[in-house]
């Protein structure tokens, strides 16, 4: 997926202008939050579990090459194979080759954020393979050709209208007068039309949740059950997996699956939690007759040992973006690449660069409430500080940004020039404001008085009263 | 002065200082209403922020050495600012390496610094004030103060000791209004959307005053809602618990 994270703050823009966008945003943002809280607060070692699962996923990171050579042994014991990818361009390889040396046609596909980073979908295309989305929110955006704007939510900008417009004009062949009013007939309806593909489908591929290095399986949760199907009818199951997917023990998954469903959607399970390892084995009633595994590294091992470790404990449960006031303001697709929220503005600068998403960190006000509701507690606003800091090293941050920041530094570290220069501009700015006590604007401070008032000074400053004896306003 | 006064070394705030001195003031009030011996130290400027939430880490820590140098020699460091008195709280020692001696005296620092109106209610126990306010109120909890510091009940539990006041909780409180320092001008857009929805939130709390305890949010308020042209006032929680309600409210005229 061709980054556009630069653009940021036009995407901001026009998604701010988007009508249709803002109501889809609106409809659905409260829903999330009350449901974690009353899920979490129904949970009494909800707050421990966080610890534990915070210890699990750092020993885990700590060790992380003998957990993977671990984990291949156990998955290749099973039957499964193995393919490490160090580039999304590798890992697209290794599954173009799998699905050709199968003669594959068509190709079922469970919701797997990971094949957005790999852009798996286009090269399946260009080969003539037909790549078919089985989970609704992605089988809606795919008809719309658009990606994911939310890692658990992927269509959470469309709204209801919008889907049923464009279920009308995909799905011609069934009676243009069907009732599509409420909600279980647009689920009904993608279900019928999925149900065809499972079956023709030669090759599935799903994303992971973890990877267990214990007994070498991979794990995925759905509320739709369609990742069951993606994975047990086609000849060959392919996992798309992660490095950071690791953890130790069958334990550790139970601990953090404790966390997920409740941090992402105030439930206290999904619906299905699907355990592979390896293929079919004989006598199995079903499976596939194959079991691939392509893990991909696109530059998350050159995070570790960095300030910026903590952040590949994260489980993509989308709490943070949830809870994020920026995200909700403008959705996902602002953020211009496939992670966005509060894990993007983090993850994106470390994978595809902090010269190509370094706004991302920039746009945020550390309000903090990401990091607040994080399950695996990921302190998301320090490490965007951390990016700044990357920035400003490189000279990455604006030239005018620089300057301005050099000046005011210099006079911040003298106190008795910085006290006669806030002084007389604090006289100068009250004098301009007059009696009305603000100003609608000032030169140089559009970004401010653009859409708000500047509150004018009193007059004199503190300091400047203080120092002449006042001990109350005169 | 007694042995037993504290000795509070008062951290203005550079908002403070530059935009709305009445609120240096009535913190003056409360701390000295509370038996403090309150002092200003004259080698203040800034805490920081700007340069440390830009990236400039090297400017951040020859600025926080001098607040540290202006400050360590009191009892306690207090400042009418949740934001503020975070940095020096929970920020400060983070810039020094571990072990070193400007760390050790970052963490001196940090143990004794308190925002406002948390130190009146944990530290000096105080449980009422003695102020009359004749109005409604909505308290929007700033973000650094809620998250950082955990202030959330204190200024609450000392509005309801003001005689004729009666607070009116708004949706939401808790939830950032868009200001984040320079974040409200980077991206003006995205900030005023946050601003705008506070802006509801605060109006369908149908109080006619607003409060908070950070200027630099009160100021983002104030300036939407006087943009909209809204009658409802906005002023900094110290000044309705010190009872200084006469001046005109933040982006008020006379
Ligand atoms: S960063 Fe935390 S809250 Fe955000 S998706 Fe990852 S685990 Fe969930």
């Amino acid at each position: 997926m061709k980054p556009a994270s630069r653009e940021f703050k036009n995407n901001a823009s026009r998604a701010l202008n988007d009508a249709q966008l803002q109501r889809a945003l609106n409809t659905v943002q409260g829903g999330f939050i009350e449901k974690r809280r009353n899920a979490a607060d129904k949970l009494p070692e909800f707050e421990t579990l966080r610890d534990q699962a915070r210890d699990i996923k750092n020993h885990t990171l700590e060790h992380l090459d003998l957990y993977l050579a671990e984990w291949e042994s156990k998955a290749t014991a099973a039957g499964g194979h193995v393919h490490w990818c160090e580039t999304p361009a590798e890992a697209r390889e290794a599954i173009l080759s799998i699905c050709k040396r199968l003669n594959a046609k068509s190709v079922t596909k469970g919701k797997s954020m990971i094949t957005e980073e790999i852009a798996i979908n286009p090269a399946l295309a260009d080969a003539g393979i037909d790549p078919v989305e089985t989970d609704l929110g992605e089988y809606i955006i795919q008809l719309r050709g658009e990606t994911p704007s939310h890692i658990i939510a992927p269509a959470i900008h469309v709204t209801k209208d919008q889907i049923e417009a464009d279920f009308r004009k995909t799905h011609t062949h069934l009676p243009g007068d069907r009732n599509l009013d409420e909600s279980t007939a647009l689920v009904n309806e993608a279900r019928q039309i999925l149900r065809q593909k499972y079956i023709e489908a030669d090759v599935g591929i799903t994303g992971a949740n973890f990877l267990i290095a214990e007994t070498g399986s991979s794990v995925i949760v759905t509320n739709e059950g369609n990742g069951d199907l993606t994975q047990t009818l086609p000849k060959a199951h392919i996992v798309m997996a992660t490095i950071d997917k690791m953890v130790p023990t069958l334990e550790d998954v139970s601990t953090i699956l404790r966390l997920l469903a409740r941090s992402a959607t105030g439930q206290e399970f999904s619906a299905y939690t699907t355990w592979s390892t390896g293929p079919r084995r004989p006598g199995d009633l079903d499976g596939p007759e194959e079991y691939h595994v392509v893990v991909l590294d696109n530059g998350r091992s050159g995070m570790l040992g960095t300030e910026f470790q903590d952040v590949l404990r994260c489980i993509r449960c989308g709490a943070c973006m949830n809870h994020c006031p920026v995200y909700q303001s403008i959705g996902g697709h602002a953020y211009g690449w496939v992670y966005p929220g509060p894990i993007g503005s983090v993850l994106t600068p470390g994978l595809i660069g902090v010269d190509e998403a370094g706004q991302l960190p920039n746009a945020s006000t550390f309000c903090g409430r990401c990091e607040e509701v994080c399950p695996m507690r990921i302190p998301l606003p320090k490490m965007m500080r951390h990016w700044r800091e990357k920035e400003f090293e490189s000279k990455l941050t604006p030239h005018t940004v620089r300057t301005g920041l050099g000046l005011w530094s210099w006079l911040a570290r003298r106190p008795g020039l910085y006290h006669l220069a806030t002084g007389i501009a604090a006289r100068a700015l009250s004098a301009m404001a007059g009696r009305r006590g603000r100003l609608r604007s000032l030169p140089l401070a559009g970004g401010w008085t653009r859409h708000r008032d500047l509150p004018a000074p009193q007059g004199r400053s503190f300091q400047a009263r203080w120092k002449s004896g006042e001990r109350s306003m005169q | 002065m007694s042995e037993a006064q504290p000795k509070v070394g008062l951290f203005v705030t550079c908002l403070i200082d530059f935009i709305r001195p009445s609120v240096g003031f009535a913190a003056v009030k409360l701390l000295e209403q509370a038996g403090c011996h309150v002092e200003v130290p004259d080698a203040q400027t800034c805490c920081g922020q700007p340069a440390y939430n830009s990236g400039d880490r090297k400017s951040t820590a020859d600025i926080a050495l001098q607040v540290i140098e202006a400050f360590e020699g009191y009892d306690y460091v207090v400042a009418p600012s949740g934001s503020c008195a975070g940095m020096l709280k929970k920020h400060y020692p983070n810039l020094f390496e571990d072990g070193s001696e400007a760390r050790k005296r970052a963490d001196a620092v940090s143990q004794k610094t308190h925002e406002l109106v948390s130190f009146l209610y944990r530290v000096l126990k105080v449980r009422s004030v003695d102020a009359a306010f004749d109005g409604s109120v909505t308290y929007h909890d700033s973000c650094s103060g809620y998250r950082e510091l955990g202030i959330s009940s204190e200024p609450r539990a000392l509005l309801a000791t003001v005689n004729g006041l009666k607070l009116q909780e708004m949706e939401d409180s808790n939830v950032c209004c868009g200001f984040g320092g320079t974040f409200c001008v980077k991206y003006p857009e995205i900030s005023n959307e946050m601003v705008s929805k506070k802006m509801a939130a605060i109006e369908a709390a149908g109080t006619d005053t607003l409060l908070a305890g950070d200027l630099g949010c009160l100021m983002n308020m104030a300036g939407k809602l006087k943009r909209s042209g809204s009658n409802i006032k906005v002023r900094h929680v110290a000044e309705v618990l010190a009872g200084d309600t006469d001046r005109p409210a933040i982006a008020e005229g006379e």
